[in-house]
């Protein structure tokens, strides 16, 4: 009878304690969304969207470049990393879905996957850096569509693998060769669960910063020019929240609330439009 | 008259299966070149940083990877100094990251009710999405000022005075430095450890389970002694998944840890990183050299991050790929 109660005392205290670690994961998720909205949303303004980083101690500006270049940046990092994924990924799903180089290059794109972003970054510098001779948007765009890559490479197979198999067959009896098969059958068969793949690829590069401190830099003025330095929120915001100055600091924050609002409502988005796809799968 | 038509209507056919192949081997080579494009970029990221850090490593040779010194002034690098900071707040991290994703992985898989297990989930995920720089600022503006003021005291005035450990707990509380990037790292790897874990033990059969209950054991004991068991692999996978994650973690880290390349008996004191280091000084290196050994850090870091990331998943690839997370 005691060690029954033993038994029941440590089931409890044990469930107990993962409840209490279920709480302090969420208690963080909870505090960084309180600190942000707190520290960040007094200053959002139309200010905020309409007018340029200001220079160092003055009052006002806003993030209007920073903001216009991260949007360049991330849309420039989809789209070159985007058809190198979808590509990569239709090759592993469909034509060589148990050869050996299949084999290695799913491995390799874990690895890709989880590997340093900033390392990703002096890759970018070692080859258009260095070579230019100056930081430009285009090498930080290129460290973003590295790291957006293996993210599509690896939703676009799960996808296409989810296809059933009688569809593409019914193609094929029809007299369809294989490219017309992915292209008519697998691809709008797989739509939605690779148009998630893209946002969260979207929103796992548009925080990034640190493959962009050396690539992208950062440029305190409106610039369009790909070949020359460019704004960016993530840069924005690790300048100016280490400065002294109190109005760099708002604009830091109000980025941050910004950046982080962004990301959260895309993986949402990528994680409802899963769910729908395939009622027992919960990832992405 | 009919005759012609026919050769037409066959010259077509024949042109439209030709076409046809051509278009399938154009495809099938583009989507095969994509697939070794992949193979292509790590391949690239290893020779290019082999080559930037080329001048560093022939003038230093391996000393590089032991000497502690780290002097712009002189142009005179050694790499311990980061390497110590980059192993230590790993480690700290998995001491507090381990445990609390295992309460939450045994939460979600065995505790929860069904309607508390999805919006759950989803927000240790989002946890996850949370950009590394927001940790940073939010770590050195709101965390490390509460540490500050109230863990690190009791810490110095308790641990402190033990004898052995306690030089790891001694000095001024600074806020900042080794420890508090342990714990923000901790926090940060949380997700992805506690979503690999729940994952695989998911893939536990009930059947299993349920041999368990039957025998009239708890809940708790199922978990240790059947579960646990179950899918031991599976977690050391998830946990050298985050350890990956830790040892490259820049941004957060960088905001957090002090910046100083000595090292220091006690965690309180400041440190330094591989990848803060480079994300501090690159842009400011002034000399070819300079330059060179901040890419060989990289290059050392690349090559840590290599074989921990790559034997987890050689761990994970038992499992099916089906357990393993999408970031």
């Amino acid at each position: 009878m005691r060690r029954r109660t033993i038994r029941r005392l440590k089931n409890v205290a044990a469930l107990g304690l993962s409840a209490a670690a279920t709480l302090i994961g969420l208690a963080f998720l909870g505090a960084i969304l309180w600190t942000l909205f707190a520290e960040g949303l007094s200053g959002f303004s139309v200010s905020l969207f309409t007018q340029m980083t200001p220079p160092p101690g003055s009052s006002g500006g806003g993030l209007l470049n920073a903001i216009y270049g991260s949007v360049i940046l991330t849309l420039l990092g989809i789209a070159m990393g985007a058809p190198v994924g979808v590509l990569a990924g239709t090759y592993l799903a469909e034509y060589g879905r148990s050869s050996r180089l299949s084999t290695a290059v799913r491995f390799i794109n874990d690895v890709l996957l989880s590997a340093p972003s900033i390392i990703i970054g002096l890759f970018a510098y070692e080859l258009v850096v260095a070579p230019m001779g100056h930081f430009s948007a285009i090498s930080g765009a290129l460290a973003l569509a590295i790291i957006a890559m293996p993210v599509i490479v690896r939703t676009t197979e799960d996808m296409l693998t989810l296809v059933p198999q009688g569809m593409k067959d019914a193609s094929t009896a029809l007299g369809a060769y294989p490219w017309r098969t992915i292209v008519s059958v697998a691809y709008p068969a797989a739509r939605s669960g690779m148009v998630t793949g893209l946002l969260l690829a979207v929103a796992r590069i548009s925080g990034e910063s640190a493959p962009l401190l050396f690539t992208a830099l950062n440029n305190q003025f409106w610039s369009t020019n790909l070949r020359e330095p460019i704004a960016n929120l993530p840069v924005v915001i690790f300048t100016f929240a280490l400065s002294p100055y109190q109005n760099w600091q708002q604009l830091a924050w109000s980025a941050a609330l910004l950046i982080t609002l962004t990301i959260l409502v895309l993986s949402i988005i990528a994680r409802i439009a899963v769910s729908r796809l395939s009622p027992g799968g919960r990832r992405g | 008259m009919i005759g012609a038509e026919l050769t037409s209507e066959a010259e077509r056919s024949a042109r439209h299966v030709a076409g046809q192949r051509l278009f399938e081997r154009l495809f099938r080579g583009t989507t095969l070149a994509m697939a070794i494009l992949v193979l292509l970029v790590l391949g690239g990221v290893a020779v290019s940083l082999v080559h930037g850090a080329w001048p560093a490593l022939s003038r230093f040779k391996l000393a590089f990877i032991v000497r502690q010194v780290w002097n712009p002034v002189t142009d005179e690098y050694g790499a311990l100094g980061a390497i110590y900071g980059t192993l230590v707040t790993s480690l700290i991290a998995l001491v507090f990251a381990v445990p609390i994703s295992f309460g939450i992985a045994v939460f979600l898989t065995e505790l929860a009710p069904a309607w508390l297990k999805r919006p759950v989930g989803v927000a240790i995920e989002l946890l996850a999405a949370v950009p590394s720089i927001i940790f940073g600022i939010w770590g050195l503006f709101v965390f490390a000022p509460l540490l500050q003021q109230y863990a690190q005291p009791w810490i110095i005035d308790t641990l402190g005075s033990i004898p052995g450990i306690g030089a790891l707990f001694q000095g001024p509380p600074f806020g900042i430095g080794v420890l508090t990037a342990g714990i923000v790292l901790a926090i940060m790897i949380i997700p992805f450890i506690s979503a690999v874990m729940r994952d695989v033990f998911e893939t536990v059969p009930d059947v299993l389970k349920e041999s368990g209950y039957g025998l009239g054991a708890t809940t708790w004991e199922v978990v240790w002694q059947v579960v646990v068991p179950y899918s031991r692999a599976g977690m050391v996978g998830g946990i050298m998944l985050g350890l990956g994650r830790a040892l490259g973690e820049t941004m957060a880290v960088t905001f957090v840890i002090g910046n100083a390349h000595d090292i220091y008996a006690s965690l309180l004191a400041p440190g330094t990183t591989i990848s803060a280091t480079i994300a501090n000084e690159f842009t400011e290196a002034t000399t070819a050299l300079y330059r060179s050994s901040l890419i060989a850090l990289g290059a050392l870091l690349f090559l840590i991050t290599f074989s921990v990331i790559a034997a987890a998943r050689l761990m994970l690839l038992r499992l099916g790929r089906r357990a393993l997370p999408s970031a």
